[in-house]
Formats: structure tokens, C-alpha cells, sequence
């Protein structure tokens, strides 16, 4: 997937532009930046959804839009109604084939090639992505990192190139951000699958990431997370100071040096400014 | 003493051998007619039922049953037969309720308000249609609370051939239609026309309902509409048996609903919705008493999740 100065105008309002992206196959690349600034928009203009006013986007080789079924989408969400009565194994199957016409013929299992080989993919998918224990139950009634793995079993179950998620660790605890961190990373690393992560916090990803795309009001900077997260950069890209910390633990924390009162504790735990 | 007798002399009396009971009535047409067209609705209400509550659209199918009634009050005024005014004015307000944008998170409720008022515009048509026509009043209790007398045979063939439609038209959108109740925005990503399947889905709700309503009355139309799909929504979570469970109960309360009606002086829409409504009783207690032991005994309730 690429990006060459590209710049999208939703409502009459340019939310970015300029942005400059190259990520290969098989890397991992973070979409970071404040809320409300286009993050999401990104996602989409990938997907085919939104036009770019300017500059270029290729996916897959193709133009957005075009190489649907080679793309995994997870979309932001909360959670899944609890109410809704179906098993997660039946959500993982439509990413397989939800989109087919007809029914397919009620024969068993036993009978039909095609059947065996969708119902092993399923499981397999499953199995990789650690749900086989909660796959038979409702998804409603699964936690949200329970859901957020069978949804990502969804997103992979045919093979995609690659994968778009949308703040796919916003909605978990912090427990399970980093175990789903970890799960997309391996999945990056094994399977080869170039993933492009719209993300609220850097740090559960940052150990497998290749690639960092920061958005601020109407800026962007890419590149290796080690260039891009830094002072001087962010500090350029906000037009105000802006303080890149190093925890002892090889964490990030971004403080805005505008704010004087940011006192608030886990405050700064996120790469915005407040 | 004297009501006993009458009703002795005109109701059959239940003999206890159930090949005897059926034959003697399936001795009557009207009652081969009525288990014909009562079969019929089951199996399509069943199957549009469980899509209805999966996609949680049953205030829509209630705004859809409750236009039955000025459809075939309409129709009545104008001379017709009412199995037209049914289908024309359900699968009209079916696009109607259709053409309402939905409009992302806040869109589920201005829909809700609007299909309102669809609902009760529709019913005070209906009013108006019985007012008009004045010899009316006599079948206003049939039309809303539902009758198994008079089911012509040209009605049942009416029902066969729309049952067919609708259930073909289903089966062939069965699957992208599932993906976009549950799934809509990956749905759509993944070239499934979401609006499209969103619409065709009222239309045959409509067609269901139109259908429904002609065996419960426009009022109690739930009975067969979502009583049985939430029951077997309680009992599995998979979709295939939870179909198959909804069709089963279904006829199970028509059946049982019709025999009830036929040996007793009461209406057939009370039996059908009491047994009904018993059985979705029954499935929440199964379902409350599973998770009771399941809590117990961790180790076999997930074999039981799983055979669910």
C-alpha cells in the first residue's frame, strides 16, 4: 500500500494532506495522531470509500477499492450487541463466504470437498488467532477481547495481503491490549500479511512496527517509529513544543509542553496532545 | 345446564384417539384448508421471523401486521377480496418504511419514530375504511384478532404460491443477507449491497406479514412472526438449527392451535399465542436453568455450549 501526497477533504474541510506512505509486504504500520483527525478517513480512502482530492494511492497494486477480497477490515467498533444470538464461528465463516448467493446444499459434511476445505480454514483460522475455546458460544456473550479475536479470525480467514484495522485494541483492557498486540504482530511476522493499524497508543505495538504515520491538523510525518516519534519531529509537526520521553522500559510517553497543568496521572501515556 | 348442552351440540367433542380426532376433522374442507394454510404461514413466518429478530427489525414487522388491517378493510370497501388488500398495502408500507435513510448510530432511532407513524396513520385508515363501509363491524373481530373459517381453496393456493416466492427470493439472498445484519460495514467492504438486501428483506417481511395476518389477525401476527424465532433464538445460536427450530415451533402452535380452536368455543388467535408464548417461556427458564448448571459445573457446560 502506498500514498503520495495524498490529501482528502471531507465536508468541505481538507483533513490532511501531503501524506507520504510506502509500506511493503509482510510490514506493519501504525496510523497514529489526536482524535478527530483523520485516522479512520485513512482507513477508508484505502478501502475504496472516500476519494483523495490530491496526490496518489495505490493498494495491492491496484486502485482503492479494487482489491477488496485481497483485504482484511476490521472497523472500529464498541462491542457487539450482547443480544446477538449467533456463534462466533458463524461470524468467522462470513468473512469466508457471507458474501456468496444461495444456500449451499445440505449435504453432509463428508460429501463435499469444498465443505471439508471451508470448515478446516475455519478452524484453523481459529485455532491461530487462540479462540477455539469460546468459537461455539454466542458472540455477544464473549468478552471484548474475546470478540476482537474472532473478529481478526474474520478479517484472515481468506488469506488476505492485507489488513486494515481500526483501533482494533481501543475498546480491551490493558491485559488484553497487549496479548491482541502481540496476536497481530505474530500474524504480521509468520503469515506475511502487511497490516496498516489505526492506533490510540503506540506502545502495545510498538515492537513489531516498520513503519509510523503521524496526522496532525493538516500535517503528517512517516517513517521508521525511531524517526518519527521524536521531539524534534512532533515538535515540528504540532508547530508547538512537544517532549518525546523514554520510559526504562523502552516506552514512549509524548508530553505537550504547552501544558503546564498536565499533571494528571497516565495523562501522557498517549501519543497526543491533550 | 342449558349452555353445556348447546355446546355440546356444536362443538365436536374430543375423543382422545387422535386418528379418530383428525379424521373427523379433516372430514370438514374449511378444516383441511385451514391446516393447509396454517402450514404454509408457519414455515414462512418461521424462516422471515429468525431474519427479522436477528436484524431486529420486529417494531417494523409489527408497523407492517398493524397495515394489514386497513389493506383488507380497504379492500373490503371496495368490493375485492381482501388477500390483495393484504399484499398491497404491507409490501407498500414495506417500501415506504424502506425509503427511511438509516442513517448510521442516531439513524435507529429516527427510524423507530417514523415507522410510528407509519403504524398509526395505517390504523386510523383502517378505522376509517370500517366506518365507510357500514355492514362491516361483524368481521372487524376476525380481521384483527384472526379466523380459520372461510379459508377458500383459491386462498391457499394465493398463499402456496407467495410462500414460494419468498422463501426462493430468501434463499438465494441468505447468506450476504446474514453477513449484512450482523456484519454490516465489513459486509459492504466486501462488495455485499447492503441497501439493497435491506430492502428486499422488507419486501418479504411485508409479503410474511401479509400472509400471517390472514391466519392471526393483524394484532397477533407475533405469534408466528417473532414468538418462535425468539424462542429458537433462546434454544441455539446456531443459524441453520435455529431456522429449522422456529419452522418446527411454528407449526407445532399452529397445529396444536387449530385442533384447540376447532374443539372448543374459543378463537384460534388466543390458542396460538398462548401456546406460543409458552414455549418462549419455557425455552427462558431451559436457558436460565443451563447457565445455572453451567456455573456449577464448569467442565460439561462446554460440551453442552457446544452441542447448543
Amino acid at each position: 500500500m502506498s500514498l503520495r501526497g495524498a490529501a482528502v477533504r471531507v465536508g468541505g474541510r481538507t483533513l490532511w494532506s501531503g501524506v507520504d506512505l510506502e509500506v511493503g509486504a509482510g510490514e506493519f504500520a501504525a496510523v497514529l495522531g489526536p482524535n478527530g483527525v483523520g485516522k479512520s478517513t485513512l482507513i477508508k480512502v484505502a478501502l475504496g470509500l472516500l476519494p483523495i482530492t490530491a496526490g496518489e494511492v495505490r493498494v495491492l497494486g491496484e486502485a482503492p477499492g479494487r482489491a477488496g477480497h485481497r483485504i482484511g477490515y476490521l472497523p472500529q467498533r464498541r462491542n457487539v450487541d450482547p443480544s446477538l444470538r449467533i456463534r462466533g464461528i458463524d461470524v468467522v465463516r462470513m468473512g469466508l463466504d457471507g458474501d456468496r448467493w444461495g444456500v449451499p446444499l445440505p449435504l453432509p459434511v463428508r460429501f463435499s470437498a469444498r465443505r471439508r476445505a471451508a470448515r478446516d480454514r475455519i478452524a484453523e483460522v481459529i485455532d491461530l488467532v487462540g479462540a477455539s475455546a469460546y468459537a461455539h458460544r454466542p458472540i455477544g456473550e464473549c468478552s471484548g477481547g474475546q470478540q476482537q479475536r474472532l473478529l481478526i479470525a474474520q478479517a484472515l480467514v481468506r488469506g488476505p495481503e492485507l489488513l486494515l484495522l481500526d483501533e482494533p485494541l481501543d475498546s480491551l483492557d490493558l491485559s488484553h491490549q497487549g496479548a491482541v498486540a502481540a496476536l497481530i504482530g505474530r500474524i504480521c511476522r509468520e503469515e506475511g500479511v502487511s497490516v496498516v493499524m489505526v492506533a490510540h497508543d503506540v506502545n502495545p505495538i510498538l515492537p513489531w512496527l516498520d513503519q509510523v504515520l503521524y496526522l496532525a491538523e493538516g500535517g503528517a510525518a512517516a517513517g521508521p517509529p525511531r524517526e518519527v516519534i521524536t521531539t524534534e519531529t512532533l515538535s515540528r509537526l504540532y508547530g508547538t513544543p512537544v517532549e518525546v520521553l523514554r520510559t526504562g522500559h523502552g516506552r514512549l510517553v509524548v508530553v505537550g509542553g504547552g501544558h503546564r497543568a498536565a499533571g494528571g496521572g497516565g495523562h501522557g501515556h498517549h501519543p497526543e496532545l491533550g | 345446564m342449558v349452555t353445556t348442552l348447546s355446546l355440546a351440540d356444536t362443538y365436536p367433542a374430543w375423543s382422545w384417539n387422535p386418528v379418530t380426532d383428525l379424521r373427523a376433522m379433516w372430514a370438514f374442507p374449511f378444516m383441511v384448508n385451514a391446516f393447509r394454510a396454517g402450514t404454509i404461514v408457519a414455515v414462512l413466518a418461521g424462516v422471515i421471523g429468525w431474519y427479522m429478530v436477528v436484524r431486529r427489525q420486529s417494531f417494523a414487522g409489527h408497523t407492517l401486521a398493524q397495515v394489514s388491517f386497513p389493506g383488507a378493510a380497504c379492500a373490503t370497501l371496495l368490493g375485492i377480496t381482501p388477500v390483495v388488500g393484504y399484499f398491497a398495502f404491507c409490501v407498500g408500507a414495506a417500501l415506504v418504511i424502506a425509503a427511511i435513510p438509516r442513517a448510521g448510530q442516531g439513524g435507529s432511532g429516527q427510524e423507530a419514530a417514523l415507522t410510528g407513524t407509519v403504524q398509526a396513520f395505517g390504523l386510523a385508515c383502517g378505522f376509517l375504511f370500517v366506518t365507510l363501509y357500514k355492514g362491516f363491524l361483524g368481521g372487524i373481530n376476525s380481521l384483527l384478532f384472526g379466523s380459520f373459517l372461510g379459508i377458500t381453496t383459491t386462498q391457499v393456493t394465493v398463499l402456496a404460491a407467495v410462500a414460494a416466492v419468498t422463501l426462493t427470493t430468501l434463499a438465494v439472498i441468505a447468506r450476504p443477507l446474514l453477513f449484512a445484519s450482523a456484519d454490516p460495514d465489513v459486509a459492504a467492504v466486501r462488495g455485499v449491497p447492503v441497501r439493497v438486501l435491506s430492502v428486499t428483506f422488507l419486501v418479504l417481511l411485508g409479503t410474511a406479514t401479509a400472509a400471517t395476518s390472514q391466519i392471526t389477525g393483524t394484532l397477533l401476527v407475533f405469534a408466528l412472526l417473532v414468538m418462535p424465532a425468539a424462542t429458537a433464538q433462546q434454544l441455539t445460536a446456531r443459524p441453520a438449527a435455529g431456522l429449522a427450530v422456529s419452522v418446527l415451533i411454528g407449526l407445532v402452535v399452529t397445529w396444536t392451535g387449530l385442533i384447540a380452536a376447532y374443539y372448543s368455543p374459543y378463537p384460534i388467535g388466543f390458542y396460538v399465542t398462548t401456546f406460543a408464548f409458552g414455549m418462549y417461556v419455557l425455552a427462558r427458564l431451559t436457558r436460565l436453568l443451563a447457565q445455572a448448571l453451567a456455573r456449577r459445573a464448569p467442565a460439561p457446560a462446554r460440551l453442552s455450549g457446544g452441542a447448543a
